[in-house]
């Protein structure tokens, strides 16, 4: 059984981003949206959190925020709506680290 | 796959009731059924039908109310935390001795056990908040 | 009240009183005992202060929940997950927690701990063991 980690802060202002990626297990998927997404940027400190997971990000939520794809660590999947959806149903169950 | 959706913050507050609208509009998009939407803490401030946002700005509620006509939605607010922030119909009312209404169209306010039963019976649950 | 036996767990990350989550949190707990499902709680984070012993409210005018968290056990909640790095962080130990225990109906209602504190590393055997995710 796999869960998807949904995580919506950023992770410079709370610990989410830190307890979902030292809690998922190998084969877990981490969705970053909202304030998330800053998690995702290469150049910053929590770069370093994601570590090996399959880990994706909500594209709207980039552009609004002014992220462009370049500055994101390589391998992370940016996704729309629909993808977001189609991962709630790829994993058994879902954890919003809110 | 059968969703049930949980919306923990008001409208415009916090991104997770626009975040929550988009995902349950895509869910239903791709065909799949939305068991039910349920708002609790803030999130019953979803269902007042008396927010005036700007004209420029989206409106949220008008948004979940059209998205609940369209596919047959069932939106519940939580009893307890409507009646905790004067989210009012006409059975609260008359209980209550409130002097007026608030509920938007395509909301209904029910116990939490209607959160319980989503997630009993549903496939996923999705939890949007802060 | 339904066919289905689903695992629940409900996961408190927040402290108590700087908002109402932790509050309302409980009320679905409470709630949904009554619908016969294999039910779990956790305190992660800041969550295990709700667990906080000696919770005096009086000063700040808001009623003093905390004695609920003992009522759990006649409600048949006997898993109460409590993360120990979460209490090591936080200076905590079990000893500032509330003692929390069921009555063992199997056993001539003997008293036990509803406490199970569990490193990361089991939360994470424990949360992935479960159907339904609730989060507040």
């Amino acid at each position: 059984m796999t869960m998807l980690h949904v995580v919506n802060k950023s992770p410079y202002n709370t610990n989410s981003l830190d307890t979902a990626s030292s809690i998922m297990k190998s084969d877990d998927a981490l969705l970053l949206i909202e304030d998330g997404v800053y998690g995702a940027v290469k150049s910053g400190k929590a770069a370093s959190m994601l570590g090996s997971c399959k880990v994706s990000v909500l594209g709207p939520d980039l552009a609004a925020r002014g992220i462009t794809e370049d500055k994101l660590i390589d391998g992370v999947e940016v996704i729309d709506y629909a993808g977001f959806v189609d991962l709630v149903e790829a994993n058994d169950k879902v954890q919003s680290w809110l | 796959m059968k969703l049930t959706i949980q919306v923990n913050e008001g409208p415009y507050q916090h991104q997770s009731a626009d975040t929550a609208y988009f995902f349950t509009k895509a869910a239903l998009e791709k065909g799949h059924e939305i068991f039910r939407v349920f708002f609790y803490h803030d999130g019953v401030n979803n269902g007042t039908r008396l927010t005036t946002p700007p004209q420029d700005d989206r409106n949220i509620v008008d948004r979940w109310s059209e998205l609940a006509k369209e596919h047959d939605l069932d939106m519940v607010l939580c009893v307890a935390a409507a009646q905790r922030r004067g989210i009012v119909d006409d059975g609260e009312a008359e209980r209550n001795g409130k002097d007026a209404t608030n509920i938007a169209p395509g909301f209904r306010i029910s116990g939490l056990g209607q959160l319980i039963e989503g997630g009993v019976q549903s496939d996923r649950l999705v939890v949007f908040g802060d | 009240m339904a066919e289905v036996t689903k695992k629940f767990m409900y996961i408190n990350r927040k402290a108590p009183y700087g908002t109402i989550y932790a509050w309302e949190a409980l009320e679905v707990v409470l709630i949904g005992a009554a619908f016969e499902q294999d039910v779990s709680v956790t305190f992660m984070d800041d969550g295990v202060y709700q667990l906080v012993k000696g919770q005096d409210t009086a000063g700040i005018g808001m009623k003093n929940f905390s004695p609920t968290y003992a009522a759990l056990g006649d409600f048949e909640i006997t898993k109460i997950y409590v993360e120990k790095e979460s209490l090591e962080e936080r200076g905590l130990s079990l000893d500032d927690l509330q003692h929390l225990v069921w009555e063992d109906e199997d056993d001539d209602w003997a008293e036990r701990d509803s406490i199970r504190l569990v490193s990361r590393t089991e939360l994470a055997d424990v949360l992935a063991d479960q159907d339904v995710l609730f989060n507040f």
